[in-house]
């Protein structure tokens, strides 16, 4: 008897009982339940839920591992300074790198997936219905999008609230306004600010005083937005493959660019995620970076600004840099928190582009802005929806208005047609 | 011996839970939410409200039959702004530290949507006894969530009750902060105090399902 078999049996042993969601959120986990329908008219299809939230961990895994190694690269860089012919299996793919990484991240992932699901769990328990998928994208979002160093107690805390208070009020999966792993990176970063941001946070070791190897100054690891808040213009240390593939400091995941595009381009073609989201966000963050550039370049504004050095930050630039990519193509596109519409998808994905890269040239405190753009925008995604389907309803209203219809010759009297809506 | 009749009683008590101003009928939000962040703050606050609508109650309700419907809303206000100042200016001489925290709160207790509200629904229908009665109960349910609220809002956002440490100095690492905690920069801010509010009011109708509205 296969282990299918023998869940099935405790499967009906428990029916009935109050553990009962819990026992069945991990049978069909595992297996496809006995209870799906095998004949009859009914439309099946292989994207439920599950496959759904399964295909999403499948595009974010290549960037799960990318931060593994990044984390261990920045660290050792941080300590005896950047190789100078920098080669990818040399210096990026090594095994300390890969324990580094993995000792500082999978923690992270244990305890998101842990107590997320322990929450889930427990609700699905008191409310009688059946766990939902829900989490499992969420818990492998938020490792990513935090810094390396953040105390496992706080994510706790953090993952706790957001599961609680972003989703489970409002109903669970599928009823949430906001998106809980922005939500939980929020909170994290209204609550604990010191963790979040400035230049100690991004390389592990660092917030410890850590120092360089053969001297007593301290690591450091600047984000790129962080060096041009700063009121800096150029002179990177890192070049522009750097930041387009990803070898700079930032939160776990996010620093990929190249990767990232790979899991977008995955997500559309796997019809998961909206590439009308996802354009008009780039078109969107390239807008306001093209604004700010011209108002560099008409010397509007003096150069002793301290937002000189993120307005002259060439506009296409603003797409490889922070978290802005991650953002709009596993954030912005959640179909729960997003507009439903077509035409509201591209009001809705251009806003979120064009309000990130604003947030991040003016936010004084942190000089980034996704999180808080795609949260806002979540806010107003139903009413984007509302304008866009009574939009639709005065366009037909308008034709049927003009339309001339020609009576029936059986009725004898024209029946007063009713426009049909949504 | 009762010292209330039933009727009375009720006055004082449903307020408090079942028919509480903040977080049934949702009233008074915006001092709840600017104020709490310190319990003291929160405690003062209580004790001028209570102060000011069980008085004013009381002179609403023994002017009941002399003020001219038309007018009414003016004479409430006057009274109200009387006892507000006088708060303020208690609170001036004796707690000036204390009256700078509460800035503009004090003086704003004149727009608090309960006492206008107690106003216009109790008293100006009641006797000077009862309306007292109502003015006291509904000033002590603000009172209460206040209260509760300040407390988890300094606790977890400074680590204090009352301006004392109660988890340890967050600067020498001692107590809690030895061993890694740190103070919750979200607590301090308005918008937590809403969500701390959100919760008491889940907590409420989840032990009490009478409260929860038809969809």
């Amino acid at each position: 008897m296969g282990i299918k078999e023998k869940l099935h049996q405790l499967k009906l042993k428990y029916q009935g009982k109050k553990m009962a969601p819990a026992f069945n959120a991990l049978h069909t986990f595992l297996y496809t339940p006995n209870e799906t329908t095998h004949s009859g008219g009914h439309v099946r299809a292989a994207d439920d839920l599950k496959r759904t939230m399964n295909t999403v961990i499948m595009a974010l895994i290549p960037c799960l591992l990318f931060g593994i190694f990044n984390a261990g690269y920045q660290h050792y860089s941080a300590i005896n300074g950047f190789p100078a012919d920098f080669s990818v299996m040399e210096h990026f793919i090594t095994w300390d790198n890969f324990w580094l990484g993995a000792i500082t991240v999978l923690p992270l992932v244990i305890v998101s997936y842990g107590v997320g699901l322990i929450i889930e769990f427990i609700f699905a328990v008191i409310k009688g219905h059946e766990v939902e998928e829900g989490y499992l994208v969420t818990g492998m979002l938020v490792p990513l999008i935090v810094p390396i160093d953040t105390p496992l107690w706080m994510l706790a805390v953090a993952v706790a609230f957001g599961v609680i208070i972003g989703k489970e009020v409002f109903g669970g999966t599928g009823m949430n306004i906001l998106n809980p792993a922005l939500t939980i990176r929020a909170f994290l970063f209204f609550a604990y600010p010191t963790w979040m941001s400035g230049d100690k946070v991004w390389v592990h070791g660092a917030k410890e005083g850590l120092t360089k190897a053969g001297s007593t100054d301290a690591i450091s690891g600047e984000t790129i937005l962080g060096y041009l808040a700063q009121g800096n213009t150029s002179d990177f240390t890192y070049s522009l493959s750097d930041m387009f593939f990803g070898f700079i400091p930032g939160s776990v995941g996010e620093t990929s660019t190249f990767l990232i595009l790979l899991g977008g381009l995955f997500l559309v073609f796997s019809k998961i995620a909206s590439w009308r989201i996802m354009l008009s966000a780039v078109l969107g963050a390239l807008a306001m970076g093209l604004i700010f550039n011209g108002i560099v370049e008409f010397g509007w504004i003096p150069e002793y600004s301290k937002f000189y050095g993120l307005m002259q930050f060439d506009f296409w630039k603003h797409l490889i840099v922070g978290g802005l990519a991650f953002g709009i193509v596993y954030m912005a596109t959640d179909p729960v928190t997003g507009s439903q519409t077509n035409r509201g998808k591209w009001i809705y994905g251009f806003l979120i582009g064009f309000l990130s890269v604003m947030i991040r040239v003016f936010n004084p405190g942190y000089p980034e802005g996704v999180f808080l753009a795609i949260l806002l925008m979540n806010v107003f995604a139903p009413t984007i929806d509302h304008y866009v389907i009574r939009g639709n309803v005065r366009r037909r209203m308008k034709r049927l208005k003009n339309a001339t219809i020609l009576p029936k010759i059986s009725d004898g009297k024209a029946k007063e047609l009713k426009v049909e809506t949504v | 011996m009762a010292l209330l009749s039933k009727k009375d009683a009720n006055l004082i008590l449903d307020p408090l839970a079942d028919n509480n101003p903040i977080t049934i009928q949702v009233l008074g939000i915006c001092s709840a939410l600017a104020i709490t962040a310190e319990l003291k703050a929160s405690v003062v606050m209580a004790i001028s409200v209570i102060f000011v609508l069980g008085i004013g109650n009381v002179v609403i309700s023994l002017l009941r039959n002399v003020i001219p419907s038309k007018i009414r809303i003016i004479v409430q206000l006057i009274v109200v702004a009387t006892l507000v100042i006088i708060v303020d200016q208690v609170l001036k001489a004796f707690a000036y530290e204390l009256s700078k925290t509460l800035s503009v709160f004090v003086g704003l207790i004149i727009t608090n949507c309960i006492i206008m509200g107690r106003f216009e629904a109790f008293a100006l229908g009641n006797g000077p006894w009862k309306a007292f009665l109502d003015g006291i109960g509904n000033a002590l349910g603000y009172g209460v969530i206040l209260i509760i609220v300040g407390f988890f809002r300094e606790l977890l956002g400074s680590g204090t009750l009352f301006g004392i440490p109660v988890l340890g100095d967050p600067i020498a690492k001692t107590g809690l902060y030895a061993i890694g905690y740190e103070n919750n920069g979200f607590m301090i801010i308005p918008p937590a105090a809403l969500i701390v509010v959100g919760i008491i009011i889940w907590v409420q109708r989840s032990r009490n399902k009478a409260l929860i509205e038809e969809a």
